[in-house]
């Protein structure tokens, strides 16, 4: 993935990889360090919290917890490269873009993500994934990390009550 | 208390009956929310389409300025309504006022109001979430927030610092407060003041009391500096001015003796040369306009946290949590 990151941008200039809270920021600050290894380059890091751009709140109410957003460079002009660890509605997506949008007008905005589980309602595609899979609305995708679950793992699971 | 949905229930009202996680919370979300008034475009469409009345009965700039900033950068319509230029002029009563404003489908009450508990008899009578910004000499809630979370930065917990609340405690919701919200995170906290305007029952608020305003700053990790209004002279509390000043007044002699640095905080508006000398104001341990812009993210986090929510729908949204 790192390496089409690269391929797809025409090298790390001007690249920010932005990871959405939470687990797509583990998987933005590996494609970092892949792509500092493979191209001797250090790209710019970000991470997104998009709670606040939701556009459930006024239907779930707020979710407690709201984690940082931290945009280290101004993304004007920029290549910016979003990272999540799994794509299914694309209403995440969205609020992320309408967040970007207000830190400034990039050049070219992608979308890498590690799973595609399909079943979007918004018309939102990936530039890059990790795979692909089908799965049905009552099943969840979970990607967990080392950093916050201890392992590296992707589990397919039976939905329960609480989401 | 209907769960995830509502975590602080429908008001504001105090912090007195907050737990401490729920203290916590207000803090915690506050924390993502200081970085957005650090953007070129202050704003997040969290609270698009909700519409907040600031009603100020009582005469407010820091707390309606920053009640709005943080009602604004959260894309809420806001309207204000002070007391003078308004029908209670023409002597509606605070019920009809409220009332009326919510025939005009409104979200929030935002409540500053001269008479302790004017925030929870509105809240006991309209739908709209109801956040007290002051209400008489009861409490004063998100300056309370604010100041913890002023404290939270600077020594990283509040858990077993030492905060002394200096001046006339008597009168100020501000103490009181400070006092139920610091105390149910742990902080140990102590009161300092002439004993004219102090509580009668003050050791029922579980805090140390100083007569010397040298103890407390021997105690102390830090000072929350009171306004002493200057009506207090007329009603006979303290003698003059100038005396307070000499007897309690936080000079940079007075700290300098200190055994150890002293974090200066004051609710605001000061009066320089009275309670506070103006070297300590301005000097190295003041945290006083840390104070005034943690406020707005400590306002932003308490509007987000009363928001929206409803139960009955969450269930079908849940399906599209990603």
């Amino acid at each position: 993935m790192a390496d089409e990151i690269v391929e797809l941008n025409d090298g790390t200039d001007d690249l920010i990889i932005v990871g959405i809270q939470r687990r797509g920021v583990q998987l933005a600050a590996r494609l970092v360090s892949h792509i500092a290894e493979s191209e001797g380059a250090n790209v710019a890091q970000g991470a997104l919290d998009i709670t606040l751009y939701r556009d459930d709140l006024q239907t779930v109410g707020p979710r407690p917890v709201v984690g940082p957003t931290n945009i280290p460079v101004d993304v004007d002009g920029r290549r910016v490269v979003i990272v999540d660890d799994v794509l299914y509605t694309g209403r995440t997506v969205r609020a992320a873009l309408d967040e970007l949008a207000d830190f400034g007008r990039p050049m070219r905005i992608a979308l890498a993500v590690l799973i595609d589980r399909g079943g979007r309602e918004l018309p939102i595609q990936p530039d890059i994934v990790g795979k692909r899979v089908e799965i049905n609305p009552d099943q969840r995708v979970d990607v967990l990390v080392n950093e916050l679950d201890g392992r590296d793992a992707v589990v397919l699971s039976d939905r329960e009550g609480a989401a | 208390m209907s769960g995830a949905s509502a975590p602080l229930g429908k008001d504001l009202l105090g912090l007195e009956p907050l737990t401490g996680e729920q203290i916590k919370l207000i803090l915690d979300t506050a924390e993502p929310f200081k970085e957005i008034s650090e953007r070129a475009i202050k704003k997040v469409p969290t609270l698009r389409g909700a519409t907040i009345v600031n009603l100020f009965f009582e005469a407010s700039t820091r707390t309606r300025i920053s009640f709005e900033f943080a009602e604004k950068r959260l894309s809420a319509d806001t309207v204000n309504v002070t007391a003078s230029g308004s029908s209670v002029q023409k002597g509606e009563t605070l019920v009809d006022t409220a009332r009326n404003l919510e025939a005009m489908r409104i979200d929030m009450v935002v409540i500053r109001h001269g008479a302790s508990g004017a925030a929870q008899f509105l809240a006991e009578r309209i739908e709209s979430n109801v956040i007290n910004a002051g209400d008489g000499t009861h409490e004063h809630p998100t300056q309370g927030l604010l100041d913890m979370l002023t404290l939270r930065d600077h020594f990283g917990r509040l858990a077993g610092v030492k905060v002394c609340i200096l001046g006339d405690v008597l009168h100020s919701r501000v103490a009181r407060s400070n006092i139920w919200g610091l105390k149910k995170r742990g902080a140990e906290v102590a009161v300092c003041g002439p004993r004219s305007l102090l509580p009668n029952a003050i050791d029922e608020f579980g805090v140390q009391v100083f007569d010397h305003v040298e103890d407390a700053i021997d105690w102390a990790d830090a000072l929350n500096i009171l306004r002493l209004q200057l009506e207090r002279m007329q009603g006979g509390y303290i003698p003059s001015l100038r005396e307070y000043n000499r007897v309690f007044g936080v000079s940079r002699e007075r700290l300098d003796r200190a055994k150890r640095d002293v974090l200066i905080l004051h609710p605001g508006p000061m009066n320089r040369g009275v309670e506070i000398d103006s070297d300590v104001a301005d000097g190295p341990f003041s945290v006083i306009l840390d104070q005034v812009t943690n406020g707005v993210a400590i306002r932003m986090a308490v509007l987000y946290l009363l928001s929206g929510g409803r139960p009955e729908l969450a269930e079908s949204a849940k399906g599209a949590s990603r």
